[in-house]
C-alpha cells in the first residue's frame, strides 16, 4: 500500500528510527551485504565501468527522442495483439487499471512487484473497487500483511528481522496448525511459498511493473529472482503491465547493456534469475499465457521534469545502489523518508513528485560524501540534485529559519573571501581548542541533529584555505 | 478534452522544446532502431565453442543449477531418467510438444510422460532451450505449444535440455538468433532468460532456493 506521504516530518521520523533497536539490527545486513556483493560483481566484469557510460548515454539519448521512442513502442505493442493506455497521473492510472479488472471480472488480482504500483496507491484503489489485491514478491507480501510500505525499492521488508515475519505469518495464516516450527527463513519461505501458490492459480488478473519497455519490439521486460512477476503474469486471463514513461529503451541491444549493470548494481548478481520479456497475448497457437495483454504508461510528472535540472533523475533504473551505499539510509533506513521512494534517490525524485513543499526536507538528509553517485549505474549526479533542490528551497523560503539564517551568514562571507579567511580562522581555532582535548565533539552548540547519533571530527590546526596555501596553492 | 496520451505527448515536447516532426530526430530514432547497433560486449563470451560450453558450465554452476552433457540426443532421456533418481524424485516428467524432445525414446526409461502445458500439480517438467548465453551461464527459452511457459515455473524440478551448437556467448548473439528465426521486431509471447534455480533473499538477507518456481535447475548439454 502506498501511504499518504509523511515526508514533511522527514527530522521526527529519524529520530524514532535511530531508537529503534530492532530496525537498527536489521539495517546492519544493507551496510554490509549490498555493499560487499556489488563490489565483487563489479570487480569481475572489467568492462563494467564502460557499460555504466553506455547505460548513462542509451538513457540520455532516449529521453531526449522520448516522444518519438513511446510512440515506435505504442505502434509494437499494439501491432502484437497488446493495447497501451496513457495515464495523466496516478488516480487516472488507478482508474484505468480497475477498469480493465472489472472488464475481466475479476475477484483476485495477484501482483509482481513495482515501484510504480506504490507510487500510484495501487492496492488500494484495487481494494476499493471490491477486488482483492494480494502481492506476490515474498518482501512486499510480508510488508503488504502489516500494512506497510516498502523501506528499501529492492529489497522492500530489509527492516524485518525474522522474528517480525513469523508473529505476521503467525497472525494471518490462521488455518495452519498453530504448533508449527517458523524458526527459520527457510520454514517461513516453504510456507509463504505455499500460500501464494494458491493466490497464483486463482487469480483472474495479473499486475506487473517494467524493468524495460523495448519500442523496437514492443516488449515489457521483468526482472526478479522468485519466478513471482512470471507466475503472476503468465497464469491469469489478463496481464496489466504498469510502468512509466521513462523506462522506454530503444531496442533490445540497448537493453542489454542496462541489464548488465543493473543486478550487479543491485544485488552483486551478474544476472538476476529470471529476466522476462513479453510482447502481447498469448498466440493463436500458444497453450498458456494470458489472453489480454495491456500497458499503462504513467507520467505522474516525469514529462515536467525532462528539460530541467532533474532530467538526469528519469535515468534511474532502481537498482538500490544508491542507498545501499547511503550513511543516512543506513542510520534511519527508508521509512524516515516518509514516502515511496527512499535514499539518495528518492531525496530528489520524491520533491518532483509530490512538491517540494511536501518532501522539500528529502535533500537535505545527505551528508555529501558523494557515493551514491560513485556508485549509480547511470551516473545520475545525486549530490548536485539535492543541492539544487536546496537551493530551490531556499529560495521559496522553505527552509527553517535557522538553516536560512546559516547560509545567508555564509554567503555573506563567502563573496568576502578576506573576511571569510579571518572569520574561519577563529572559529577553527575555537574549535580546535575545544575539542582538542579528545579530537573529536559529542556535542556541538547548533549542530544537535548531527552530534546527537555521530561525533564532529574536531578540526587538526589549519583552515584548509592556509594549508592550500602552504602547500603551494594559488588563493585570490 | 484531449486525451491522456496527447496530453503526455505535448507536455514531453513542450518540456523538451521539439514539435515531434524535426526530421533530423525522426531519423536518429529510425536509424537506431533499424539498426540495433551493439554495444560494450565483454570479452569474456568470446570463445571457441569448446570454451564457450566451459564458461557456460562454470557460471550456471556458480548459480546453483547442476548440469550433465549427454553425446547424442538419443542420450537425453536415460540422463533425465538418471537425474530424477539420483534426487529422489517421482519418476514423472511433463514436457511441451517440441519434436527434438517428441523424438527421443522415452519408452526406454520408465518415466511415466505427461504433455502439454502444467496445471501446477507437476514434480517434473522438461523443455528444450532456444539458446543459452555463456556469459552468465543464462537459459533462454520461448513460449508455444512445444515449450509451454507454464513448465518453466510451476514444477518443482525444471530440467532444460540445450544444444551445445545454441551455446552463444553473450546476449547479443542470442538476438541475432532471435531475429533469424521469428524475424527483426518480431517476438514470441514470451522470452525466457533463465539463469539458476528460484531465489529470495527477502528474509534477513539470507539467500533461499525455491521461492516461487523451480528449486532445482538442472541442464542436460547436447554435443554433436
Ligand atoms: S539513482 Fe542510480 S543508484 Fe540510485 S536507484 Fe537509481 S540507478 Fe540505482
Amino acid at each position: 500500500m502506498s501511504a499518504l506521504p509523511t515526508s514533511e516530518n522527514f527530522k521526527a521520523n529519524a529520530h524514532a528510527a535511530l531508537g529503534d533497536a530492532q530496525l537498527q539490527k536489521a539495517l546492519g545486513h544493507v551496510r554490509v551485504n549490498f555493499i560487499e556483493r556489488r563490489a565483487s560483481a563489479a570487480a569481475g566484469l572489467p568492462e563494467f565501468e564502460a557499460l555504466r557510460d553506455s547505460a548513462r548515454d542509451i538513457k540520455n539519448h532516449t529521453l531526449a527522442h522520448l516522444d518519438l521512442y513511446l510512440e515506435a513502442y505504442e505502434k509494437n505493442v499494439t501491432a502484437s495483439g497488446g493495447r497501451v493506455h496513457f495515464a495523466r497521473d496516478a488516480k487516472e492510472a488507478c482508474a484505468l487499471i480497475v477498469d480493465i479488472c472489472k472488464a475481466e471480472g475479476a475477484r483476485n488480482v495477484t501482483k509482481g512487484k513495482s515501484m510504480v504500483s506504490e507510487e500510484i496507491g495501487l492496492n488500494a484503489a484495487i481494494e476499493a473497487a471490491g477486488m482483492a489485491a494480494v502481492e506476490t514478491d515474498l518482501g512486499e507480501y510480508i510488508i503488504q500483511l502489516r500494512g506497510e510500505a516498502p523501506s528499501h525499492i529492492i529489497a522492500p521488508a530489509v527492516h524485518l528481522n525474522k522474528e517480525q515475519v513469523e508473529a505476521d505469518f503467525r497472525r494471518v495464516h490462521t488455518a495452519l496448525p498453530e504448533g508449527r516450527n517458523l524458526d527459520a527463513p527457510e520454514s517461513l519461505l516453504a510456507e509463504a511459498r505455499g500460500i501464494l501458490r494458491e493466490k497464483f492459480l486463482d487469480a483472474d488478473v495479473g499486475v506487473t511493473g517494467a524493468n524495460f519497455l523495448v519500442a523496437e519490439t514492443g516488449t515489457s521486460i521483468i526482472v526478479t529472482n522468485e519466478g513471482n512477476g512470471d507466475l503472476t503474469q503468465t497464469l491469469p486471463r489478463a496481464h496489466i503491465v504498469i510502468a512509466s514513461i521513462e523506462k522506454i529503451v530503444p531496442t533490445l541491444e540497448d537493453a542489454s547493456q542496462i541489464l548488465r549493470v543493473l543486478a550487479r548494481s543491485a544485488t552483486g548478481q551478474d544476472m538476476s534469475v529470471y529476466t522476462t520479456l513479453s510482447t502481447g497475448p498469448r498466440r493463436a497457437s500458444d497453450p498458456d499465457g494470458p489472453r489480454a495483454y495491456h500497458v499503462v504508461l504513467l507520467d505522474n510528472g516525469r514529462s515536467a521534469m525532462l528539460g530541467t535540472e532533474f532530467e538526469d533523475m528519469l535515468r534511474c533504473i532502481r537498482c538500490g545502489a544508491c542507498m545501499n551505499h547511503c550513511p543516512v539510509y543506513h542510520a534511519v533506513g527508508g521509512h524516515a523518508y516518509g514516502w515511496v521512494y527512499p535514499g539518495p534517490m528518492g531525496a530528489v525524485l520524491t520533491p518532483s513528485l509530490i512538491g517540494v513543499d511536501k518532501g522539500g526536507h528529502l535533500p537535505n538528509a545527505s551528508t555529501f560524501c558523494g557515493r551514491c553517485e560513485s556508485v549509480c549505474p547511470v551516473r545520475i549526479p545525486l549530490p548536485k540534485m539535492m543541492r539544487h533542490w536546496r537551493e530551490r528551497e531556499f529560495e521559496r523560503h522553505l527552509s527553517p529559519a535557522s538553516v536560512r539564517y546559516g547560509i545567508g551568514v555564509w554567503a555573506f562571507f563567502a563573496k568576502r573571501p578576506a573576511l571569510y579567511r579571518l572569520a574561519a580562522g577563529i572559529a577553527m581555532g575555537a574549535l580546535g581548542l575545544l575539542g582538542s582535548a579528545r579530537g573529536r565533539f559529542r556535542k556541538l552548540p547548533l549542530a544537535g541533529g548531527w552530534t546527537d547519533h555521530r561525533d564532529m571530527p574536531a578540526p587538526q590546526g589549519r583552515t584548509f584555505q592556509s594549508q592550500w596555501k602552504a602547500k603551494g596553492g594559488r588563493t585570490r | 478534452m484531449t486525451s491522456a496520451r496527447d496530453d503526455v505527448l505535448s507536455n514531453i515536447r513542450r518540456s523538451l522544446g521539439v514539435t515531434g516532426h524535426e526530421a533530423p530526430r525522426i531519423a536518429a530514432v529510425d536509424e537506431r532502431l533499424a539498426r540495433a547497433a551493439p554495444g560494450v560486449v565483454p570479452a569474456r563470451g568470446q570463445l571457441d565453442p569448446a570454451a564457450r560450453l566451459a564458461l557456460f558450465r562454470a557460471q550456471a554452476e556458480a548459480v546453483q543449477a547442476s548440469l550433465a552433457v549427454a553425446a547424442s540426443a538419443k542420450d537425453v532421456p536415460a540422463e533425465i531418467a538418471r537425474y530424477l533418481r539420483d534426487n529422489n524424485l517421482p519418476a514423472t516428467l511433463r514436457m511441451g510438444a517440441d519434436p527434438r524432445l517428441a523424438a527421443m525414446d522415452w519408452g526406454a526409461t520408465t518415466l511415466a510422460v505427461t504433455r502439454g502445458p502444467s496445471a501446477g500439480d507437476d514434480l517434473n517438467a522438461v523443455s528444450h532451450a532456444f539458446a543459452g548465453a555463456a556469459e552468465t551461464g543464462t537459459l533462454v527459452l520461448v513460449s508455444g505449444t512445444d515449450n509451454p511457459t507454464t513448465l518453466n515455473f510451476l514444477p518443482d524440478n525444471h530440467i532444460v535440455v540445450l544444444r551445445a551448437a545454441d551455446i552463444d556467448g553473450d546476449y547479443e548473439s542470442v538476438w541475432t538468433r532471435l531475429r533469424a528465426t521469428f524475424g527483426k521486431g518480431l517476438m514470441p509471447r514470451a522470452v525466457n532468460m533463465i539463469t539458476g534455480p528460484s531465489r529470495s533473499g527477502d528474509i534477513e538477507q539470507k539467500l533461499l532456493l525455491g521461492a516461487h518456481g523451480p528449486r532445482r535447475l538442472h541442464i542436460v548439454i547436447v554435443g554433436d
